[in-house]
């Protein structure tokens, strides 16, 4: 690389880190106070983007900005105060289950309002043009974005350190009682918080569009950035932020500068991976207070009686006899319930009993069924074999990503699992040579004999059955109670000799290898795979499985599972907009029981 | 025969200081008071013992081998049992399962993923929750007991593996006082059947002065006095940062 080429992808760094910081800025902003975790920061984000192209036209450019930065300020806070304040109370799993259904409703209304087609913006007035840089062209757009980013950084550490509210903000980030208790009026500093991450969100977006057109993918894919950002700057930290923007654009712009753009997400993943093991609170973040469990706010784990363990054999037994009442379509979608089933149930073994609350599980059931479908494809292995050995993709990334998981707990926790989801499912969505890129995979057909709906459903039931009963044994082993102890109180477990994230490293493990499995068998159902299988949207469906059954029962991610499953094939054969009646189920659900549905049905019972 | 030897032991959270280089010993079956105000450094010393924190210097010997560096499960493996402050016990287990993982992680079976726990070890648990007497209780959540009930279930916990240094921190809080002469009796009958070095703290100074064979005063961070309960209670320094009216 010549300097001149040098200094150009530095520039380039430059440019990129200023939006990221937006974006990541707002979030960590918003989790700082409120404690939550703003899953729908790339919504607002993406919002931002299409009412600032739609605006764009009849006002021109600069006028579009301010706009579409505010609207997306006063819908935060319209969220803000008609559902995130009814739910500050409630478990931190149905807080990110609520901002995911966000996601799912906004990302239909922009479908709805702007279509599905990417939409392109406008060139900045002014800085359309190019200068010469060290004999180059370089766009004069990127120089202002180069200047906006510090500038936004400078007027938010004003406003945070110079002004009353600023102190308030600062103050019920440190301590939430505390500011309680110095008479901070608490609504409406979260409402302006909120409504301020969201202004940010906005602002990023709308000051995106002379550089990428709007598209309904991004949602998902901007939030997953700034989650590596905000994990790698440190939760809560602005400054961090800022470090960690510059620090992984710039590595990106460097990666497609030397002609290696497939690299960039891995690189992401590395730099992560790297800060992690070297400072597992971010570059700026401070060492959370330890965690002395949960104490005493999870319910045991009752043992099956051998009237469940009846039902439940009876309940196989039904299942095996239904291919001999029915055929055809009731076959397929039990095939479904059957593999969503085992992949909620794996998801489970380590969000209940262990406490990993991953976001980001379908990774594995992706990677189950990559590797099934690229043994067969590209491997020429038989089927039979392929269905085997495919699932250990899923146990394998699980070793691989688990290893830097289990370092971390809680809300960190949650995001790393779902950027090495993300970036999953960008290593298989841009391989084009080898995973067919977004088209997927096709002709993942079952063997000969295996080939009618009827046998395959038996294979899967067989299959499906199997890995449950394995999982649901391992938790009553010792084991199983060695996570639960780890969960309980981390502090005791240590000081007994439990190998607390050992132990956790091997849950997760054999969680993904479990959720491959499902993978592998829903492959060879569809014969085809896409990227969708390692979607974060997959990783939800698993999650609303998991806590629509109760997460602290043993068998409630069987019946989540079937039920999930059965809605949303009604629902998506039905209904257009699918999504947002999803999401506004999702939502009415932990509107309605703030303390998910078993703690609902625990308490009325108890009364 | 010196189980743990401290050294010059030194710690600071921030601008305070909170271990000021801490010097002590304790013999197989002695007990050792550590006593002192609210925020002394009781509890900070029991967590640079017991590896829950790295000291900023000082020496951690254990049956002459230095402790430094190892994780708190490394030490408790070595023979090193706690209990806490403020109780840690698994709050969706029974009293019996407790004691259970205890007695699994003793017998190094936690890997064990086809056994059924709740049928392990089940009357080595028992036995130990009679030696606290809570054997009556086993079947109990642990989140439903008093809390004088959960410092007992520590100790049977802490039981389990055979330590040679038994760490009680306020080992009798939250009990009555004929209760807790009761507890402090059975960890002196334990070091002195078993030969375990017990080191624990107390506020209850009739405790202290009965049960305890030295007695070591921390104020400050820094150790003010470490003698027998006649030396300790005639000690002039002590008098006048602690025992006060008591003495
Ligand atoms: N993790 C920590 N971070 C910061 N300061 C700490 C921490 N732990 C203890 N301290 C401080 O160190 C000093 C000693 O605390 P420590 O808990 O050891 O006292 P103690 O003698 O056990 O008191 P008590 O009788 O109240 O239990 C106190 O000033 C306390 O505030
Ligand atoms: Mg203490």
């Amino acid at each position: 690389m010549t300097y001149s080429s040098v200094l150009i992808q530095f520039l380039n760094g430059l440019a990129g880190a200023s939006t990221l910081f937006l974006v990541a800025a707002g979030l960590s902003l918003i989790f700082g106070v409120t404690r939550i975790i703003n899953f729908a920061h790339g919504s607002l984000y993406m919002l931002g983007m299409y009412v600032a192209v739609w605006a764009a036209e009849p006002l021109g450019f600069w006028w579009s900005v301010p706009i579409a930065a505010l609207a997306v300020a006063v819908f935060g806070a319209g969220v803000e105060i008609a559902l995130l304040r009814r739910i500050y109370g409630a478990p931190e799993l149905l807080q990110l289950l609520a901002t995911f259904a966000l996601v799912l409703i906004v990302k239909d209304f922009t479908l709805w309002q702007w279509g599905p087609e990417d939409m392109l913006g406008p060139r900045a007035p002014g800085f359309s043009g190019a200068v010469e840089i060290a004999g180059r062209p370089f766009p004069e757009y990127e120089l202002f974005l180069i200047g906006f980013g510090p500038l936004v950084l400078g007027a938010l550490w004003l406003l945070l350190t110079r002004t009353r509210w600023g102190t308030l903000v600062r103050a019920a980030t440190q301590d939430r009682e505390m500011a309680g208790a110095l008479g901070v009026n608490q609504k409406w500093l979260f409402t302006g918080v909120f409504a301020l991450g969201a202004l940010l969100a906005g602002l990023g977006g709308a000051l995106q569009i002379p550089r990428e057109p709007a598209t309904l993918l991004i949602d998902l894919s901007v939030v997953s950035d700034a989650f590596v950002v905000v994990v790698v700057g440190g939760l809560g930290s602005i400054g961090g932020a800022f470090v960690a923007a510059l620090l992984i654009a710039e590595i990106k712009a460097f990666c497609i500068g030397l002609g290696f753009s497939q690299l960039t997400l891995v690189v992401e993943f590395i730099v992560m991976a790297v800060v992690l093991v070297l400072r597992p609170w971010g570059l700026l973040g401070r060492v959370p207070a330890p965690a002395r469990g949960a104490g005493g706010a999870e319910p045991p784990l009752e043992a099956p009686s051998p009237a469940a363990i009846g039902a439940l054999l009876a309940l196989c037994g039904a299942l095996a006899l239904v291919p001999a009442l029915s055929a055809g379509y009731t076959l397929v979608l039990l095939t479904d319930v059957l593999v969503f089933a085992l992949f909620a149930v794996s998801l489970h073994f380590i969000m209940g009993p262990a406490g990993l609350h991953s976001f980001g599980h379908a990774a594995y059931f992706g990677l189950g069924a990559y590797g099934a479908g690229l043994l067969l494809v590209r491997g020429g292995l038989p089927m039979e074999l392929s269905l085997l050995l495919g699932p250990l993709a899923g146990g394998l990334g699980a070793v691989l990503f688990g290893w830097f998981c289990v370092r971390l707990s809680g809300v960190y926790l949650a995001m790393l699992t779902l950027a090495f989801a993300q970036i999953a499912w960008s290593v298989v969505f841009q391989w084009d040579a080898f995973t067919g890129g977004s088209n997927g995979l096709i002709g993942i057909w079952p063997a000969p004999w295996l080939s009618s709906k009827t046998a395959y459903y038996y294979v899967t039931l067989a299959l499906s059955a199997g890995g449950v009963a394995l999982l649901w044994r391992a938790l009553y082993s010792p084991f199983g109670y060695a996570l639960r102890a780890g969960r309980d109180s981390p502090l005791r477990a240590d000081a007994i000799g439990i190998d607390v994230r050992g132990l956790q490293w091997a849950a997760f493990s054999l969680a993904g290898l479990f959720a491959g499995v499902a993978g592998a068998l829903y492959a060879f159902s569809k014969g085809s795979i896409s990227p969708e299988s390692l979607s974060v949207p997959r990783s939800v469906d698993g999650l609303v499985m998991v806590l629509l059954g109760g997460i602290q029962t043993l068998t409630g991610p069987l019946w989540g599972a079937a039920l999930f499953t059965w809605l949303q094939d009604a629902v998506a054969r039905g209904i257009d907009y699918w999504r947002a009646v999803i999401g506004g189920v999702v939502l009415l659900l932990v509107l309605a029981f703030p303390q998910g549905l078993t703690g609902f049905l625990r308490r009325r019972s108890a009364a | 025969m010196t189980v743990l030897a401290v050294r010059a032991l030194s710690k600071a959270f921030g601008g305070v200081q909170a271990v000021r280089q801490v010097s002590f010993t304790i013999a197989a079956g002695e007990l050792l008071a550590l006593i002192g105000p609210n925020g002394a450094g009781k509890t900070t010393c029991f967590n640079l013992v017991n590896g829950q924190l790295p000291p900023d210097a000082g020496e951690v010997e254990f049956l002459g081998e230095s402790l430094l560096g190892l994780a708190p499960r490394k030490i408790w493996r070595r023979g090193v049992g706690r209990t806490f402050q403020i109780t840690a016990t698994f709050a969706s287990m029974t009293v019996r399962e407790n004691v259970q993982m205890a007695l699994l992680s003793h017998h190094r079976r936690l890997a064990s993923v086809f056994s059924l726990a709740r049928r392990q070890h089940v009357d080595e648990a028992d036995a130990l929750l009679a030696r606290v007497h809570m054997r009556d209780q086993a079947d109990r959540p642990c989140a439903v007991l008093a809390y004088g009930d959960l410092k007992r279930v520590e100790l049977a916990v802490a039981l389990a593996h055979q330590p040679r240094l038994l760490l009680m921190d306020e080992p009798t809080a939250g009990m009555a006082p004929a209760e807790r002469s009761d507890l402090m009796q059975l960890a002196a009958d334990l070091a002195r059947g078993s030969g375990i070095a017990v080191l624990f703290t107390e506020h209850d100074m009739d405790v202290v002065f009965r049960h305890a064979d030295r007695i070591a005063v921390l104020s400050g961070g820094e150790l003010i006095a470490n003698g027998s309960p006649q030396e300790v209670r005639a000690d002039a320094a002590v008098r006048e940062v602690y025992l006060g009216s008591y003495a």
